[in-house]
């Protein structure tokens, strides 16, 4: 019987900050024991458990590949007592992480669908996972159309913002890159938040289009009624939930609503799904 | 069935000798209250009570257990590295568990051993254990077991149905590990062959004494929201002060916190019994708490019982009857009253606007 709890050692190998006010960074984990990876076999949209012995853990949604082999990524907002710790860390400090947890975005369903991804915030982490994922050559085929809306408030608080650069240069990919407001003369991306941009530009709902978004609570009460008007269906926008946390494997009982636990059943969910539960998140 | 007739002397050498084989759990008096404890070798189980005040549920699931240890010596190897404590479960024993307590833990099971994930801790020690159950003579005020799927000779969950008869017992072994168990004690005697009657004619005597019971066959055909959204919640809850004796007492209640504790250069990773009555149970470190009034808490409560459990497996309510919530409850809050407001509920019955001025 495999113990569900346990996490598997990692080193920090890298750390990144990814924001100009340091809130957010980027750790890249390598495990410590061979043959870990490839338990850990995870798709875009999963979330694993940090763990720090002697402070706890916390659930973070993956922000790195599957396609990325060799090591895993997370990107984290320094917030409580287990994220300030993790962000005062040094490279080569020891740690465990537990996964990967939780249903990924539906890759069966979303092949050969047009992709609309739409993020604020820091919430960009496994939605940065995801556009890795489909512009890798081996699948960027499987799929049709792809936009990205992605916001922050101002240019310095975008995460990933080389990839962002890159994938905007690309012709496989829309990027709508937008920020709150900038008095930065060189900004060269859109200006408008996150809900007014989708409007803009983001395609009309079709049977085989989907939209994906994670991004702060504002931030998809205003987004969803202007997906509502470009005719999505409840059923083709995907949400991601985050809820209190501890096991992470639908035991523990905390982050349950309705009859799902947001940890095994989620955090993935559609918004029809959502619907239908109590708006406890 | 091979009934077996247990008389006072083969009881308490049965008992002695399982507890060379068995870690033996049993009721006994501490203070004012029956609890059960692990016998040590000259106390014999007290089964001389209505019921404990606490469920036997700490004896598979302790409120309080270390699940890892680790060092943090910058100087040893092993510095923060989680180890998993020794987890082997001994054979043990309860004996004189009642029978709405044991079915507490088929119940509880379907969340601690599931296809995907199996919580090692609870599952060793499940399979560890033998349930020796007590049937009820009598049902208290409160106890509502006949409506809550088993009743005071119920047998699901149990291993062995004992049967008080005077000064001694039947046993109705009804699994390998009850038969185990009764040869171990060396219970051996064949009760007479009109005790099945006598068995029967008390056992309808003790389901006529439950008086009380509640009604769930209409839960299954409503929908969530509608049962969430009921109008009920807020006055039901007006008393309750989220003390969370309700879930702390209840058989069936499995929700915990996992919490690092150190000490010096060492630490453990624990988990504890926990209560969806707290306001810490869902505050995010953000600040936002998707539950942050007391009745939302207790419609938590209530709904995952009768509800979201319901739906989930299809297999009756995350309820025993026991009533220990409705005896120690301050307010006095009352499962049944709401089980059976929610059953009854009908959110198209009241099709009156409400608007404000």
């Amino acid at each position: 019987m495999q113990n569900p709890y346990l996490p598997y050692p990692v080193r920090i190998d890298e750390i990144i900050t990814e924001t100009e006010d340091k809130s957010l960074k980027t750790f890249k984990f390598v495990f410590l024991n061979p043959g870990d990876e490839e338990k850990f076999a995870y798709e875009s949209g999963q979330f694993g458990e940090l763990s720090i012995p002697g402070l706890g853990e916390i659930p973070i949604g993956i922000a790195s590949s599957p396609m990325e082999k060799g090591f895993i990524k997370f990107t984290v907002f320094k917030t409580g007592k287990v994220t300030s710790y993790l962000h005062a860390m040094r490279e080569g400090d020891i740690m465990g992480v537990r996964g990967p947890l939780g249903h990924p975005f539906p890759w069966k369903t979303l092949e050969g669908k047009n992709i609309v991804i739409i993020g604020g915030g820091f919430a960009f982490t496994t939605l940065r996972s995801s556009i890795v994922s489909i512009l890798d050559p081996a699948n960027r085929s499987k799929f049709k159309d792809i936009h990205v809306i992605y916001g922050a408030r101002t240019p310095g608080m975008l995460l990933y913002k080389e990839e962002l650069k890159a994938w905007a240069a690309r012709d496989d990919i829309h990027m709508n890159i937008t920020v709150d407001g900038t008095n930065d003369p060189d900004w060269k991306y859109l200006k408008g938040f996150v809900p007014t941009i989708t409007g803009e530009k983001a395609p009309p709902g079709a049977e085989d289009t989907y939209a994906i978004i994670c991004g702060p609570p504002v931030m998809i009460k205003f987004t969803q009624p202007v997906l509502d008007k470009l005719g999505y269906s409840h059923d083709n926008i995907i949400m991601s939930l985050e809820n209190r946390m501890k096991c992470g494997i639908g035991i523990c009982g905390r982050c349950n609503i309705g009859k799902d636990f947001v940890c095994k059943d989620g955090p993935v969910f559609t918004l029809s799904q959502l619907n239908a539960m109590p708006k406890e998140y | 069935m091979t009934l077996i007739k247990i008389d006072h002397q083969s009881w308490i050498d049965g008992i002695k000798k399982a507890k060379a084989a068995y870690r033996v759990f049993g009721p006994v008096k501490e203070k004012k209250d029956h609890e059960f404890k692990l016998l040590d070798e000259d106390r014999m189980p007290d089964l001389d009570c209505q019921n404990t005040r606490m469920s036997p549920k700490a004896i598979i699931y302790p409120q309080s257990q270390i699940m890892f240890n680790y060092s943090l010596d910058e100087s040893k190897d092993d510095c923060r590295i989680m180890k998993e404590v020794e987890n082997v479960s001994s054979p043990q024993a309860i004996i004189g568990i009642r029978p709405c307590d044991a079915l507490a833990f088929p119940i509880v099971r379907r969340n601690f051993d599931t296809p995907e994930y199996q919580d090692t801790y609870w599952v060793k020690a499940y399979e560890a254990t033998t349930f020796v159950g007590l049937a009820c003579s009598s049902a208290c005020g409160t106890c509502f077991c006949t409506s809550a799927g088993t009743g005071p000779f119920g047998e699901e969950g149990l291993d062995v149905l004992m049967v008080a008869d005077g000064d001694g017992f039947y046993a109705n072994p009804l699994t390998e590990k009850g038969r185990a168990f009764v040869k171990t004690a060396g219970w051996t005697g064949k009760a007479d062959s009109n005790a099945a009657e006598k068995i029967e004619q008390m056992k309808t005597a003790a389901e006529a004494s439950v008086t009380s019971s509640v009604a769930t066959d209409r839960l299954h055909d409503k929908t969530i929201l509608e049962l969430y959204n009921a109008p009920f919640w807020e006055q039901d809850a007006f008393a309750c002060i989220n003390c969370g004796t309700c879930t702390y007492i209840c058989p069936t209640c499995w929700c915990f916190d996992v919490q690092d504790e150190i000490s010096g250069k060492s630490g453990v990773r624990m988990r504890n019994w926990d209560s969806c009555m707290s306001p810490l149970f869902t505050l995010h470190a953000s600040g936002h708490n998707p539950r942050p009034q007391k009745h939302e808490r207790l419609r938590q409560r209530f709904m995952h019982k009768l509800k979201y459990y319901v739906d989930k497996y299809d297999n009756g309510i995350q309820c025993v009857g026991c009533g220990r919530c409705i005896r120690l409850c301050p307010v006095n809050i009352d499962i049944r009253s709401i089980c059976n407001k929610m059953n009854n509920f009908d959110a198209n019955a009241c099709v009156c606007k409400v608007t404000s001025a």
